[in-house]
């Protein structure tokens, strides 16, 4: 096995004493900066990416592997003593944890969380290992049509799979695209949208735009709506987990781990639908329906780790295509590009000490994790108490700090401002911010795969489709784009209209979930009867 | 998909985010069609070509929009932990917040970070609501004087010093 030779020099590498600090500090501040309200695991690691600046590009890839699950896990435990998730990922998680906090179990439900998160975050990260060197050799023979036809198929499942609305998705999508125009054509040079701003031609750096679009825009949109009367607050002693929840927590969480890493893997648009499903499995094959609705552990357990899970599967395509799937992959991305590292297939074989050294870190930034936050939940839950003022006004601090490390001009504080106010808007009318910040880093990319293609192909437009992948790819788009006619004509025909399940409608979707959660289980008089009938909880019979 | 909470009139406004597309999508065609093709290109494919059809997409999709909207689609409002939508936008928060944003941002090389991020760092505390200024005044100089001397002596990126050269 190839991968674990190479695996153990990445273990080489990470545990140096200096890069298991910056491991470890990474977690630490990945952890306290995601639990603050109002902070996803994408603006965590934007806020924290300037930290990194004076580093090297290994112990700052090390110092993200702690700062992306820290963060995953930080908005995790909001979403459990708080009840009102800030990102979409753990929005299924606070259905049954808050009200285990709200029993008094919010030390059972943080445990399951944390321990389900490691658990999946291992796995994940081992078929990470094991998957990834396959998927390079595939990428190594990859064309520019192809790759041009993965971006284009990134674009459609990020808009069509989030959000309410496609039209919604699009716009922010083609938003995203338009910002990715600002400067110099490469090849040829000419400006593009830069109204003869000097500053303007380097184009306009993704780190400042994810700030934008996530610290400043929040902050903004949250200013113009602040909830004078903060939020209740759960008070929680240490994570803690008996022996029963010990027997119920884990199948949820070997569950959640295989319905969530390969959602990571394709690029399906995020955890909503995965942690979903993970949590309308739990409530099927419980043996406590009647704790579902009332704070069932399987339902923290299960959607928990399927986001971890989902989250490893996201680092295959990242690393291997240098594809992002999700907004906190995106600016994974763009720190990259700000050590002039362009991922992909080339990069296992390029840079291999740094790749490896960033994988084996997740695994050390998992059991850090793990350490750090079962005896620490206390100090987390104080950390949400923070006054409303000072959090906002540390964000904006921080993100202009950020942006100015970055460009080095007020010109970047201006663009900030002026993405950040793009957010609120966003905000304000339900434009998705995802696909705009995976127009803004794949953008340019696909220009340039695209006039490649058409350059080899001498501008016959077959050169973007001569490849069986690029044709497979543009088959899985089309489908993926008429798939609400055939439901709507075909598929709603054979189906009973008691309940529709909205698709990529993360707020129809958590309505549904907690609908789901609070409809009574009977326990079933013929048991036998309905494993024929199949017990199905999502579809009911006329 | 208009929850009770929505403010009225959010169709009318939500017109206004398909005329700021269309805007910006005859910007992004006028700025196309200025940049002259040149003899340097290579491949079929010009630096044209990509901003026409992203001008067009934003033309269409405006237009997309406002037959939405028109027809009583509604964008949703994001929520979370600290919005609460049962109140229209509170735009004097928002306009003092921009205003110590762009505070910062004039005064960023003028006087320095140290002082202008913890003017920033104040008012938008202010504009949020604190009125716990002698704390907040602390805190916005503990910030700014802290992260100045993290960034030039931890990461060694020197910030704009400002009128505090020599003391700092």
């Amino acid at each position: 096995m190839e991968a674990l030779g190479d695996l153990i020099n990445g273990f080489a590498t990470a545990l140096t004493p200096v890069n298991l600090l910056y491991a470890f500090l990474g977690v630490l501040l990945g952890t306290a900066i995601g639990v603050l309200p109002g902070i996803g695991p994408a603006m965590a690691v934007a806020l924290l990416l300037p930290l990194t600046f004076g580093l090297d590009a290994t112990a700052a890839f090390i110092m993200f592997a702690g700062i992306f699950y820290g963060g995953a896990y930080g908005g995790s435990t909001t979403s459990i003593l708080l009840n009102t998730p800030g990102e979409s990922s753990s929005v299924v998680t606070a259905i049954e944890g808050n009200k285990m906090a709200k029993r008094g179990r919010g030390a059972q439900a943080l445990a399951t969380a944390a321990i389900g998160s490691f658990i999946a975050g291992i796995i994940g990260t081992l078929l990470l290992v094991f998957l990834a060197p396959t998927v390079v050799d595939i990428a190594l023979q990859l064309g520019a049509a192809d790759y041009f036809a993965l971006m284009v198929l990134a674009f459609v499942a990020v808009t069509s799979v989030l959000g309410a609305s496609r039209i919604r998705g699009f716009i922010s999508l083609v938003l995203g695209l338009t910002i990715g125009l600002v400067g110099i054509d490469l090849s040829t040079g000419q400006q593009r949208l830069t109204f003869g701003v000097p500053q303007l031609a380097d184009g306009i750096s993704v780190i400042v735009v994810a700030m934008g679009l996530f610290a400043v825009g929040e902050a903004l949109w949250i200013a113009a709506h602040l909830r004078r009367r903060p939020a209740e607050i759960i008070p929680v002693g240490p994570a803690r987990m008996n022996k029963q929840d010990w027997s119920r927590s884990w199948k949820p969480w070997l569950r959640g781990t295989g319905i969530g890493f390969p959602f990571g893997v394709i690029p399906a648009g995020g955890a909503e639908i995965p942690t979903f499903l993970s949590y309308v499995t739990e409530k099927k094959l419980t043996k406590y329906p009647g704790e579902f609705g009332h704070g069932a552990i399987e339902g923290v357990a299960g959607p928990e780790a399927t986001n971890n899970a989902s989250t490893a599967g996201g680092l295959v395509p990242l690393l291997t295509l240098g594809l992002p799937t999700t907004a906190t992959a995106a600016v994974m991305l763009a720190a990259f590009q700000q050590y002039g590292i362009v991922p992909g297939p080339l990069l296992f074989e390029n840079e291999p000490e740094l790749v490896w050294g960033l994988i084996a870190s997740l695994f050390i930034g998992n059991v850090i994790l793990l350490v750090l936050n079962l005896p620490l939940a206390p100090v987390w839950a104080k950390l949400l108490r923070i006054p409303r003022p000072l959090l906002y006004a540390g964000i904006l601090f921080f993100a202009s700090l950020g942006a100015f490390a970055v460009g080095g001009s007020p010109v970047d504080l201006l663009v900030l401002l002026i993405v950040g106010l793009l957010g609120m808007m966003m905000r304000r009318y339900g434009l998705p911010i995802v696909p705009a910040i995976i127009g803004v880093i794949l953008g340019p990319r696909a220009e340039v795969e695209m006039r490649r293609a058409l350059q080899i192909s001498g501008g016959d437009i077959s050169g973007l489709v001569n490849t069986p992948l690029s044709i497979a790819i543009y088959t899985i788009i089309a489908l993926v784009l008429l798939w609400p006619l055939v439901n709507r004509f075909v598929i709603r025909r054979f189906r009973t209209p008691a309940r529709e399940v909205p698709v990529g409608h993360t707020h129809a979707l958590v309505e549904l979930a907690e609908e789901i959660a609070e409809e009574p289980v009977e326990p079933e008089p013929s048991r036998a009867a309905s494993t024929t009938d199949r017990p199905d909880s999502t579809e009911r019979l006329p | 998909m208009t929850s009770e909470t929505a403010p009225k009139g959010q169709g009318r406004s939500e017109l206004g985010v398909a005329l700021f597309l269309l805007a910006l999508g005859v910007l992004v065609l006028v700025d196309a069609a200025g940049i002259p093709e040149t003899a340097g290109q290579t491949g079929p494919v010009g630096p044209k070509a990509v901003p026409f059809v992203l001008g067009a997409a934003l033309v269409v999709l405006s237009i997309l929009l406002a037959i939405d909207v028109l027809r009583g689609g509604r964008g949703e409002q994001e929520m979370g932990e600290d919005v609460d939508l049962s109140h229209g936008t509170d735009w004097r928060t928002v306009l003092i917040l921009v205003g110590a944003f762009l505070a910062n941002v004039v005064l960023i090389e003028r006087v320095g970070w140290a002082i202008s991020g913890a003017i920033l760092f104040f008012g938008t505390a202010f504009a949020l609501g604190s009125r716990h200024f002698i704390r907040d005044a602390l805190i916005a100089i503990a910030l700014s004087v802290g992260s100045w001397y993290l960034f030039a002596l931890g990461l060694g990126i020197e910030l704009p010093v400002g009128v505090l050269k020599g003391i700092l």
